[in-house]
């Protein structure tokens, strides 16, 4: 049975004064900001949220862990930094694995993953998303594999297991140069939808999830490396963290109406605390470059920044769908601006 | 119409998308006037003053179509000056007998130069005991037979005779001015207005107007005038038998016409022949002449023809003409044998078994609560029904069992259910509105047990014979003697089980010739002599050249506009009724634009679009000759073939038994006084005074506006069927209005304190009924003699059966009748409305006696039904007396 | 996708498709003037495409309990009750354009009052607006887009089908499209298509067989009209003029410019108000006509963040 989720009453609803020419409001229950003045169906929302739980929130988080820990183990790898080397690779491997279950928790069964290599479809950045996880994953898994065997006693290192560790530093780079797209093709994922947060920010969202998978996986470098040889990833997490905190703000500007979500609720919730996090975890970064026990707390915010924005991101989505009033209103603004998008020649 | 007959009403859409008005008269404004130009809200029951107020807009402003009506209505004819009409009497006609609450008729009836003359005989057949034919919904018979007048009253063409029918009918609506029609109804002046202009500009030579009304207008304790008064207005019009015109009743079930033409009900039988009356109806030529009236005009005449066929399609052989064709067999009526009535008699133990046969009375039929109380005090109960209904299931879960009044481990009732074949899994014909016949085939094998009603019926009858064979005794004897033989088909014909063939009882309902067994062309020849047999002489010529001519389909683009090779309409395959109409009395078409059938002078016939409702061969000139009557006495221009003058009838001096012109009573249940007259409802309605069976005080009584102060009605909704199990037990349906709900104004909502879909009940005298609270504006409160009034709307679709379940409306009303054709009032009543919820169990009971006991009708204590001026009652009687040598019991002894 | 306009654009989705030969594009015509509300489209939808039970539950906005479109509701009837004062729904222009009759209040005190003591043109009056709206089968659907599983198809007739045994439930469809039509089926328990994505198929099966979809062969009033959508956009342009000469100046059309943000939709409608009055949105573009623009962004940023990596490393080698 679907949920009801109905407006006010009928007596109630056209209760607007004489003359005015869009009487009713709208969004009775869902209304989290004073009303802007539009018509509604009950107050029922126009487009639907995605159907989509938490997981999803949470496989945006560990994709840009991912992403990003594969550069830094690249890196560290090219650089001589084996520290870094390893957490890098053990986060992309444990987020890796963390998404592959978020994705298929979502979906039901694993079936339903492979289903999606059936085609390949560049309208669909999920297709999209799927393939380039697919091309990423085997070899940052390879090298993250590379890493794990490498860490086993000497004599257990047999031939095939050279191999693999011969392997690891190849693979390692593919993966890290496969890697971006794996950051940003879920603000593609995200934007390309009727759901109006996420869509009104497709041209700043890429950025602000990129800079906020560095900073993610940066402050895990932070909490993982030694300070000696966790410089890079310091940088990677506060230039990310910086981006992100200075994207974000500009999205809210293209954003319009309904960058309000990001500030209501749920969604409100987590952006604040993004904020809070990501900045304090920029700024213990930079000031704890001799404190590991500050690296390593900055490392955690930056971290939980990162996890706050994807919530509140995700959440403001969602906030804006049930609620017709983002829909409305723009498009509404748009008409009475004799401005209806119309094709071109 | 939109919400009830949407399949219909595409055709209202399709009329307003060509540029028609739509204007639409209802208590409430519903998805009707959605669509309408203009909605009219009305005070429920008061459409006899709105339509009284439309005639007398016509005869003022002499908007009448005068040629129509001086030549094909009666307002020429002289009434006798005995007659004294309602303005005189505070309400009453003359011939009021207060002891019985009917009239004597005889005042009302036309001038007669010479009592013993032939018309002299043919209203004497008619005016019998009024109070046993309102028993016997005599007035149904009268109806469809036609007045019982004598062929030529007198008449003055020219309008102008003081007595003449015009000139009657125009003093009788003097009084219904729109500043009446305003205090009365609530409907503004320029609403109404509106709707004179609108429908008289419409009406005339060159332009006709449909009515088309359900029972919104038939359940009252005045429903059978509320149609004579749109009768009348549809003469003075010119409206009948023209094309575009008429009175359309939309029936209600899918073939309640063809259960009208054969009947299931207790006073008829096919053809409107009526049910033989134990009193006056000893032989067969009693009864065929109580049908024909000698010495009136019309095709009754040949009624012999129509009852004998149809007593040989019953008897078969064991008819002949020596044993009167078993007329005896026949059982016969002695009183009172309706629905109503049967079930008080339930309750009273007078009735052992029953038969429920697609009907759920437990919530379908008013007062509810006696319905149950009623069949649970029956030995045994056949249900046979779709679904497990109500009806069958209130032993044990009806709300008599909450309250304790139906135990069920004590209730006596045997129940047995049968499950019944729906009607896409058997073959037959569905008759509806228009009079057309349709052929269905069997789309689907009915499920499990399932059967027909052809095969329960049959089977039930065979068996009964077979237990009785060899049975000397005489009362096995129609039994026994019925021709009781139908092929057999369907899997399990070999083993004698199978479905008897449904085209093989068409066939003989249409009849045929009993030596070759070819079937009849039409009624027209039936014989007398027992030589042919024919179920129901209206249909006959259904399955003429031995062909189902109601399974036609030829498309409408392959044909005429009228599409007569569309199924098949009864009499005759007439599309119209009544269609000599259409032409004026020469003859030749009203207009060019109105043309449908008209008078070939080259080929001395009629001819026309239609199948012409005349005899194709008596010119227009034809005048009848002195002393004739029957067929014969049909003038060339007396288009309406069925009444015994030929012409259509303003007044209506015999055949009703409330009055010869439609009056304004007040509903039984009102907040008002009616206006007019002291007399304040119906005099003659029928009905049931009893201590289970009390109804809402009359306004007059102190404190009653209190009590019950607003006025409710029931109806339907699109998304429900009636009783509610076709639709509440059916998934897709039922999710489509899932609760039970009361309609109420924003202003009544602030008034009582109900909270938009939160709780409230509707309190009567007899129950308390609960749903949900829709407060919307499509509910108005309307101004009535200077007062509000809050009108209350509910479906009555919910019971506790089903899917979605609920309270029952009909719980509220109580039974009060019609007097004509006994139809109850569920359209109007008055009540309280209350917020939250009604209590439940006994003290459901004790909270509604309590509003009785406060409005002072606990233990029918209830005013008079006749509230006329004693004055006035003496004189009524008076007239009587006076016209007392036009008595029946004088006229048998002459 | 052959043509520039793929994304963006007047097109005809089947040969875009790729299909050769396809039969003439099928939609509707919604006239919502003519609707009567009686929801037999949404009955016979569901009876022939075997839709389960969505909600029994009384919603108490007007006699709309269905609520919306949605996996277990492929059309839905909405009802709105409005004062009329501010339309002129089927009156001709005499009466229905007097001035004053364009600010009604509605305050309760009127109500009572009695019809005469009302000016003519206070007079509390009603419109109670019906329409069907159903999947307008988008020139450019979004669902059908962001499908990643190819279980949305384009079909022959031009109209977008799932197909129930390739979806995979991912439930992208239903946040992609603009007028929250599609969803994932949550119930009843047991149904197999639970957790599936469902919606209106244009009755795929009937039209295959040369037959009327359910819903417009159940419409009794022909407010449903079914037929080649070219046609249709002429015939519902004619509807809306025949309004206007009938003083029904609020007749508008609503998907039929093929410029429109989604191309044009292959089920218009006509309405008696603004779109958002009946839940529809506005002015609703389709999401991916921007996607190249979002995968180019992406792109800047995902190499932008590899040049950032790089730069980390760069600036401090040990
Ligand atoms: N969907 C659906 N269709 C049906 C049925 C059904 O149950 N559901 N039932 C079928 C049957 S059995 C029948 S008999 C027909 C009945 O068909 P209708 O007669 O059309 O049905 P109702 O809805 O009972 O009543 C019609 C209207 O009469 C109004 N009314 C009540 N009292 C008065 C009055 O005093 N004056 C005036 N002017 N109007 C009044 C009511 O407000 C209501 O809108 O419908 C048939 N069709
Ligand atoms: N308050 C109020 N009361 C009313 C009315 C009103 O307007 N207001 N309207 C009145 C009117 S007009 C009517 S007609 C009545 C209707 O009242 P009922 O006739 O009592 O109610 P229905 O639900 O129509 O009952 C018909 C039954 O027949 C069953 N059925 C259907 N097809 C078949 C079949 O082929 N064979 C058999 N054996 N059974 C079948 C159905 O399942 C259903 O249970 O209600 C009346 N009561
Ligand atoms: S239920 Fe049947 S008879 Fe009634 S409107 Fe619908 S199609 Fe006609
Ligand atoms: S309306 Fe929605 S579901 Fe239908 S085709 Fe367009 S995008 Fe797809
Ligand atoms: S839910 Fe099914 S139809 Fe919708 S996008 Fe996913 S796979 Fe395609
Ligand atoms: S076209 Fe078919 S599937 Fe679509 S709404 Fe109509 S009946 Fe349902
Ligand atoms: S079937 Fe036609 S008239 Fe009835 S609700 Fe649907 S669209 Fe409206
Ligand atoms: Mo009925």
């Amino acid at each position: 049975m679907t949920r009801v989720q109905h407006g006010g009453s009928p007596g109630r609803e056209r209760d607007a004064g004489p003359g005015s020419r869009r009487g009713g409001k709208g969004g009775a229950e869902q209304v989290m900001v004073p009303d802007a003045e539009f018509t509604s169906y009950y107050g029922r929302p126009i487009v639907k949220a995605a159907p989509w739980e938490h997981d999803i929130a949470y496989y945006l988080f560990t994709g840009g862990v991912a992403a990003g820990s594969s550069m830094l183990a690249a890196g560290a790898d090219l650089t001589g930094r084996p520290a870094l080397r390893r957490v890098a690779r053990l986060g992309s491997l444990g987020s890796l694995l963390a998404s592959t279950a978020f994705l298929v928790h979502d979906l039901g069964k694993p079936s339903r993953f492979l289903n999606m290599l059936r085609v390949a479809k560049v309208t669909s950045p999920m297709s999209v998303g799927t393939w380039i996880l697919s091309l990423h994953a085997p070899f940052a898994m390879l090298a993250s594999m590379a890493e794990l065997v490498g860490m086993l006693p000497t004599r257990l290192q047999t031939r095939p297991v050279r191999l693999l560790l011969a392997l690891g530093r190849p693979a390692g780079l593919v993966g890290a140069l496969t890697a971006p797209p794996v950051a940003a093709y879920t603000a593609v994922l995200l934007a390309d939808t009727a759901t109006p947060a996420w869509h009104s920010a497709y041209e700043e969202l890429p950025f602000v999830f990129c800079g906020s998978a560095a900073a993610a996986s940066g402050g895990l470098g932070l909490i993982g490396a030694p300070l000696h040889e966790s410089g890079p990833a310091r940088a990677f997490a506060v230039g990310g963290a910086l981006v992100e905190l200075a994207v974000e703000r500009r999205m809210e500007r293209s954003m319009g109406l309904s960058a309000e979500t990001l500030h209501h609720g749920e969604a409100g919730r987590w952006m604040r605390m993004s904020l809070g996090m990501t900045a304090a975890g920029a700024v213990g970064a930079l000031a704890g470059r001799r404190s590991r026990v500050l690296s390593m707390l900055s490392g955690a915010a930056l971290m939980a920044g990162s996890f706050s924005t994807r919530m509140g991101v995700f959440e403001a989505g969602i906030a804006s769908a049930n609620d017709p009033k983002y829909t409305v209103v723009p498009q509404r603004e748009r008409l009475d601006r004799g401005e209806p998008v119309r094709f071109q020649q | 119409m939109a919400e009830a007959h949407p399949v219909g009403f595409q055709w209202v859409m399709e009329a307003k998308k060509r540029g028609a008005r739509i204007i639409h008269v209802d208590p409430r404004f519903t998805r009707t006037s959605a669509l309408a130009h203009q909605h009219v809200p009305i005070r429920v029951g008061s459409d006899i003053a709105f339509l009284g107020g439309i005639i007398n807009h016509v005869l003022q402003n002499e908007l009448d179509f005068r040629e129509y009506v001086v030549n094909y209505t009666n307002a020429a004819n002289i009434v006798s000056d005995k007659f004294e009409d309602v303005d005189g009497l505070d309400g009453l006609f003359s011939g009021f007998d207060p002891e019985t609450r009917t009239y004597d008729p005889t005042s009302w009836q036309f001038a007669q130069e010479d009592q013993d003359g032939e018309l002299g005989q043919a209203q004497a057949d008619d005016a019998g005991d009024t109070a046993e034919q309102r028993d016997t919904a005599a007035g149904m018979q009268n109806e469809a037979h036609g007045m019982q007048v004598g062929s030529h009253p007198p008449r003055d063409e020219t309008l102008q005779h003081p007595m003449c029918v015009f000139q009657v009918l125009k003093r009788h609506y003097a009084r219904y001015t729109p500043e009446v029609v305003e205090q009365i109804c609530g409907v503004s002046q320029e609403d109404f207005l509106e709707v004179c202009r609108a429908w008289t500009e419409n009406s005339g030579r060159e332009r006709t107007t449909a009515l088309v009304y359900s029972v919104g207008w038939t359940q009252h304790s005045v429903g059978v005038q509320y149609i004579r008064a749109g009768a009348i207005l549809q003469l003075l019009l010119g409206n009948m038998g023209r094309p575009g015109g008429g009175i359309m009743a939309l029936r209600g079930h899918a073939s309640i016409q063809g259960s009208t033409d054969i009947p299931t009900l207790f006073n008829l039988l096919p053809g409107y022949l009526p049910m033989p009356n134990a009193a006056s109806h000893q032989t067969l030529s009693d009864w065929i002449d109580g049908v024909r009236n000698p010495g009136s005009k019309g095709f009754w005449a040949n009624a012999g023809a129509y009852g004998i066929n149809l007593l040989k399609a019953y008897w078969g052989d064991a008819a002949t003409a020596e044993n009167d064709y078993c007329f005896d067999y026949l059982p016969k009526i002695t009183g009172d044998h309706g629905t109503y009535r049967t079930v008080l008699d339930m309750i009273d133990g007078k009735v052992q078994g029953y038969f429920l046969v697609g009907q759920n009375p437990a919530v379908g039929s008013a007062h509810g609560r006696a319905q149950r109380l009623g069949m649970a005090n029956l030995d045994w109960l056949v249900v046979r029904d779709l679904f497990e209904i109500e009806s069958a299931t209130f032993w044990k879960d009806s709300p008599e069992v909450q309250t304790g009044e139906i135990v069920p481990e004590e209730c006596r009732t045997e129940v047995f259910l049968f499950p019944a074949a729906s009607h896409v899994e058997k073959e037959g014909t569905f008759t509806q509105t228009q009079r057309m016949l349709q052929w269905r085939e069997k789309a689907v094998e009915p499920p499990g047990d399932a059967r027909s009603e052809l095969w329960f019926f049959y089977h039930l009858g065979r068996m009964m014979r077979e237990s009785l064979a060899g049975s000397s005794d005489e009362r096995d004897r129609p039994l026994l003697d019925l021709a009781w033989d139908y092929p057999l088909h369907g899997e399990a014909a070999s083993s004698g089980w199978g479905e008897p063939s449904a085209e093989a009882v068409l066939k003989e309902i249409n009849g045929y010739e009993v030596a070759t067994g070819r079937l009849l062309s039409g009624f027209g020849e039936m014989k007398d002599d027992g030589s042919t047999l024919g179920g129901c002489w209206i249909y006959s010529g259904v399955y003429a050249d031995g062909v189902n001519q109601a399974a036609r389909r030829k498309s409408r683009h392959e044909q005429s506009e009228v599409a007569p090779e569309w199924g098949w309409a009864w009499p005759m395959n007439r599309r119209l009724l009544y269609n000599r109409a259409s032409a004026d009395p020469q003859g030749r078409p009203w207009s060019e634009r109105k043309a449908y059938v008209w008078w070939d002078e080259d080929a001395q016939e009629w001819t026309g679009h239609d199948v012409p409702d005349f005899e194709k061969k008596k010119p227009p000139s034809y005048r009848a000759p002195e002393g004739s009557d029957g067929v014969a006495a049909i003038e060339g221009i007396d288009p309406f073939i069925m009444q015994g003058d030929g012409k259509g009838a303003l007044y209506a001096p015999q055949g009703l038994i409330d009055g010869p012109m439609p009056t304004h009573y007040e509903p039984v249940e009102s907040p008002f006084r009616n206006l007019l007259h002291g007399q304040q409802g119906n005099p003659t309605r029928k009905e049931y005074r009893r201590s289970d069976n009390p109804l809402n005080p009359d306004p007059r009584e102190p404190g009653a506006a209190e009590v019950f102060p607003f006025v409710f009605t029931t109806s339907r909704l699109t998304e429900h069927h009636t009783a509610g199990a076709m639709s509440r037990y059916v998934e897709h349906l039922a999710e489509l209005q899932p609760e039970m709900f009361v309609e109420v104004s924003p202003a009544l909502a602030a008034e009582r304190g109900l909270e938009h879909m939160g709780w409230c009940h509707v309190i009567t005298a007899r129950s308390a009924v609960e749903g949900k609270v829709l407060v919307t504006e499509r509910l108005r409160p309307l101004r009535v003699e200077g007062r509000t009034v809050h009108q209350v709307w509910m479906p009555y679709h919910w019971g506790q059966g089903g899917l979605v379940s609920g309270d029952s409306t009909n719980d509220l009303f109580g039974i009060s009748l019609d007097p004509n054709v006994l139809i109850q009032e569920s359209k109007v009543g008055t009540c309280d409305v209350r917020p939250g919820r009604r209590p439940t169990g006994p003290a459901l009971r004790e909270y509604v006696e309590g509003y009785a006991r406060r409005a002072g009708v606990l233990d029918h204590e209830e005013g008079p039904v006749v509230t006329a001026s004693a004055d006035a009652q003496q004189r009524s009687a008076a007239a009587q007396d006076g016209a007392d040598q036009h008595s029946p019991q004088q006229r048998e002894d002459q | 996708m052959t043509s520039a306009n793929s994304l963006f654009g007047p097109l005809d989705p089947a040969p875009d498709a790729g299909y050769v030969d396809a039969p003439k594009r099928k939609g509707f015509f919604t006239d919502t003037s003519v609707c009567i509300g009686c929801k037999a489209c949404e009955v016979a939808c569901k009876e022939w495409n075997d839709v389960p039970e969505n909600l029994y539950e009384m919603l108490g906005t007007s006699y709309d309990n269905s609520h919306s479109l949605n996996a277990n509701q492929w059309r839905h009837v909405a009802f709105i009750e409005q004062p009329a004062g501010r339309s002129s729904v089927g009156l001709p222009p005499t009466i229905s354009d007097a001035p004053g009759r364009d600010s009604v209040d509605l305050g309760m005190p009127t109500l009572g009052a009695a019809p005469t003591e009302v000016p003519e043109d206070e007079k509390p009056d009603f419109r109670w607006l019906m329409s069907s709206d159903v999947c307008k089968h988008c020139t450019h659907a979004a669902c059908l887009d962001v499908c990643p599983t190819g279980s949305l198809f384009r079909s022959e007739f031009g109209t977008v089908v799932v197909q129930d045994d390739i979806c995979n439930g991912c439930g992208y469809c239903v946040a992609a499209c603009p007028y929250g039509v599609i969803d994932r089926r949550r119930g009843p328990e047991g149904d197999p298509k639970v957790g599936i994505a469902q919606k209106c198929t244009l009755c795929y099966d009937r039209l295959k067989d040369d037959q009327r979809p359910a819903c417009a062969q159940a419409c009794p009033t022909e407010s449903i009209l079914y037929g080649d959508v070219e046609e249709l956009r002429e015939r519902a342009s004619a509807r809306v003029a025949t309004l206007h000469e009938q003083g029904v100046m609020d007749a508008r059309l609503y998907g039929n410019d093929p410029d429109d943000g989604v191309g044009g939709t292959g089920a218009m409608f006509l309405l008696l108000d603004e779109p958002e009055v009946y839940g529809l949105p506005p002015d609703p573009v389709v999401t991916t006509k921007d996607l190249p623009q979002m995968f180019r962004r992406a792109g800047m940023a995902g190499t932008a963040m590899l040049a950032g990596a790089a730069l980390a490393f760069l600036r401090r080698t040990p």
